[in-house]
């Protein structure tokens, strides 16, 4: 199990969300030539740029400093999504392994202190969907499992990296879950990893190429 | 937001297969991204002035008011019916201005108002929307303007203001259909059938600026109530009537009177609307606050130290001319010449506040006065909260608005446009001056 999961089906996996991201922006891409005139006919690097720059720093923009320990936890939850799976030293022996290549690593105590964060952040957000309102009419129970299927792999990870419960079914569970969050990336609202991106630069353009105005 | 049921225009049988096609045909790259990638985080509440306005009720939030119109139409694939339909208007006519606030609090920029416009225009396509806004529309389809005024009618207007204002200035003409002027100015229905001193005032404002501009005969509406009732068509024909009438006069410019919508509509949208591929207007388009901030700085109109105001002023932010328009630091300029005591609301500029009568509501009639009151309580404590006795308004629905709010909220301020200012203040250059021998 354990073998197949890293072999074969860890390269469908990276084929279906490398692939899967690829091939939605292509086609979002061809249809914007035809029906989204508006983004080309006003693109402005530097106002695209600015507006997702004053939101990817924290407390960048004014409806972050609204709402600062939501955006504290959205920041924290992002930092370490990414920079846990990346460089992780556990994860970089693998692809030495494979490849003979890796990412500089994280000493193991940073990757378990920001791993225990995003599970702390994932917590929060999700009492903050319940707790709020104007949050939890909004949410659906499929987002309520997105976020649970995005802590998960970390839960696991955690988990089999202290050698809670038993070793190997934790490990094969971190690896399973690791692999449906990469599957679901392309087809769902965390695409937004990539279209975030371009969504920003386009009110960019829209607020701040056409008006002067602010996007954030 | 209460109970009331409000009223539209009957439907027509619902077309699914209709609504589908449009919906299909309108299905670009940015509506599946924001629709798919809305991540419910609830931030775009908090800016929303009806939100706020209306003790926080989480209904109203922006992402709830797409979510439950354009996004279930899209979901059930058009499959939607008249009731469906009935409560999408209640949504999209009461309880969006389309002014643009949210998509600077969301995460992702989703632009929230080219949604409610989108949705807005199924509305219409199956005979649903305002009652006033079909009203209007159709005496656009019919005459070019909102009021169904013959072009005679207006030149009478001209011309009868023309006769009022020459016992107090010498020199004022309003040239119509002039050809090669600087300036074509185009301006608000309501100022030749209710405010037609507005003409005079800007009339005076150009002789003191010696300027060279006209008015037309036809295409001098530029306002676009049509864009707001979801009838796209009809919006392009509308701003087709301007941009075509300034070229065949050879005009330079078109100028747009203190209107908030009809500068969105003629600088931003309506080379959509009116199908030009490249999105710019074929003429130049300015709007009056930058004409007014340009004749002060310029020193081609000169305010009298004497006549500055001095009670305090505060001034309105219309969505459309500010956060819209680009044109917020030019008014702040303006009134730096006009006025001594100045007092900014808050939040001010591109992060004003919508006062709540934009969007089309306004003109919709005095049936909808109650939400717009309660909406606009956010606008009205921002008045209040600057001791202003005066708001300047460069847009008459912000101005009809602001002057509902005072009485529903007991402000005590007298609601302006920047020409009536203009007139009390400035003086009247030697070649213009009566003199009345004693």
């Amino acid at each position: 199990m354990y073998h197949f999961l890293t072999g074969p089906a860890l390269w469908i996996v990276f084929a279906v969300f490398i692939g899967g991201l690829m091939t939605r922006l292509a086609f979002l891409i061809g249809l914007s030539r035809e029906r989204d005139r508006v983004f080309y006919n006003h693109a402005d690097l530097t106002w695209g740029f600015k507006s997702i720059f004053y939101w990817i720093i924290p407390w960048g923009s004014d409806a972050m400093r609204r709402q600062p320990v939501f955006a504290f936890m959205v920041f924290l939850l992002h930092i370490a999504l990414l920079a846990v799976p990346l460089f992780l030293n556990a994860h970089n022996l693998l692809w030495h392994e494979a490849f003979g290549i890796s990412l500089p690593s994280l000493p193991d105590t940073v990757a378990d202190g920001l791993t225990v964060a995003l599970i702390g952040a994932g917590i929060f957000l999700l009492v903050r969907r319940i707790v709020r309102p104007e949050v939890r009419i909004l949410t659906s129970t499929w987002d309520y499992t997105l976020l649970i299927l995005t802590l998960l792999p970390f839960v696991t990870g955690l988990c089999a990296y202290h050698q809670w419960g038993d070793y190997p079914t934790m490990l094969l569970l971190h690896i399973l879950s690791g692999q449906v969050l990469l599957i679901l990336i392309p087809f769902t609202k965390l695409g937004h990893m990539l279209l975030f991106f371009f969504t920003r630069a386009f009110i960019g353009f829209e607020m701040g190429g056409r008006r002067k105005a602010r996007s954030w | 937001m209460t109970d009331t049921k409000y009223n539209h225009t009957q439907p027509s049988k619902v077309d699914p297969k209709q609504i589908r096609a449009l919906l299909e045909a309108n299905n670009s790259a940015r509506i599946r991204t924001w629709l798919n990638i809305c991540s419910r985080c609830g931030l775009c509440a908090d800016s929303c002035f009806v939100y706020q306005g209306n003790n926080r009720d989480p209904k109203l939030s922006p992402a709830y008011k797409f979510k439950h119109t354009l996004g279930e139409m899209y979901r059930r694939k058009g499959n939607v019916d008249a009731a469906f339909l009935s409560r999408c208007f209640e949504v999209l006519w009461l309880q969006c201005t389309m002014c643009k606030r949210c998509s600077m609090h969301c995460p992702f920029g989703i632009d929230v108002a080219s949604m409610i416009a989108l949705a807005r225009s199924i509305c219409y396509s199956q005979g649903i929307t305002a009652e006033k806004l079909a009203e209007f529309t159709e005496n656009c389809r019919k005459s070019g303007n909102h009021m169904g005024m013959p072009p005679e009618e207006l030149i009478d207007t001209c011309e009868w203001m023309v006769e009022e204002v020459e016992d107090d200035y010498r020199g004022v003409t309003i040239p119509i259909d002039k050809k090669g002027a600087k300036f074509m100015y185009t301006i608000n229905p309501r100022e030749p059938v209710f405010y037609p001193q507005d003409i005079a005032n800007a009339a005076i404002i150009f002789t003191a600026a010696r300027e060279n501009w006209t008015m037309p005969s036809f295409g001098w509406d530029c306002t676009n109530l049509p864009m707001f009732a979801g009838d796209r068509a009809v919006a392009g024909q509308q701003v087709r009537n301007v941009y075509e009438k300034a070229r065949q006069l050879g005009a330079e410019k078109i100028l747009i009177t203190e209107c908030g919508h009809a500068y969105r509509s003629l600088q931003f949208e309506g080379p959509y609307l009116a199908g030009y591929p490249d999105g710019q207007p074929p003429v130049e388009v300015v709007h009056y606050v930058q004409l007014l901030h340009d004749y002060l700085v310029e020193g081609r109109i000169r305010i009298d130290p004497a006549k500055k105001i001095t009670a305090p002023v505060t001034y309105q932010d219309p969505c459309n001319v500010s956060r819209n328009g680009g044109l917020w630091e030019q008014a702040r300029t303006v009134i730096s010449y006009l006025a001594k005591d100045f007092r900014d609301m808050a939040p001010n500029r591109d992060r004003n506040h919508c006062c709540g009568g934009g969007g089309g509501i306004m003109p919709m009639g005095p049936d909808f006065r109650p939400p717009r009151m309660k909406s606009g309580s956010v606008k009205a404590e921002q008045i209040r909260a600057t001791g202003a006795k005066i708001v300047i308004a460069p847009c008459h629905n912000c101005f009809d608005q602001i002057n509902d709010l005072g009485e529903a909220h007991e402000l005590d301020v007298k609601v302006l446009s920047f020409k009536e200012i203009l007139l009390e203040t400035m003086i009247v250059p030697e070649y213009m001056q009566i003199k009345k021998d004693a």
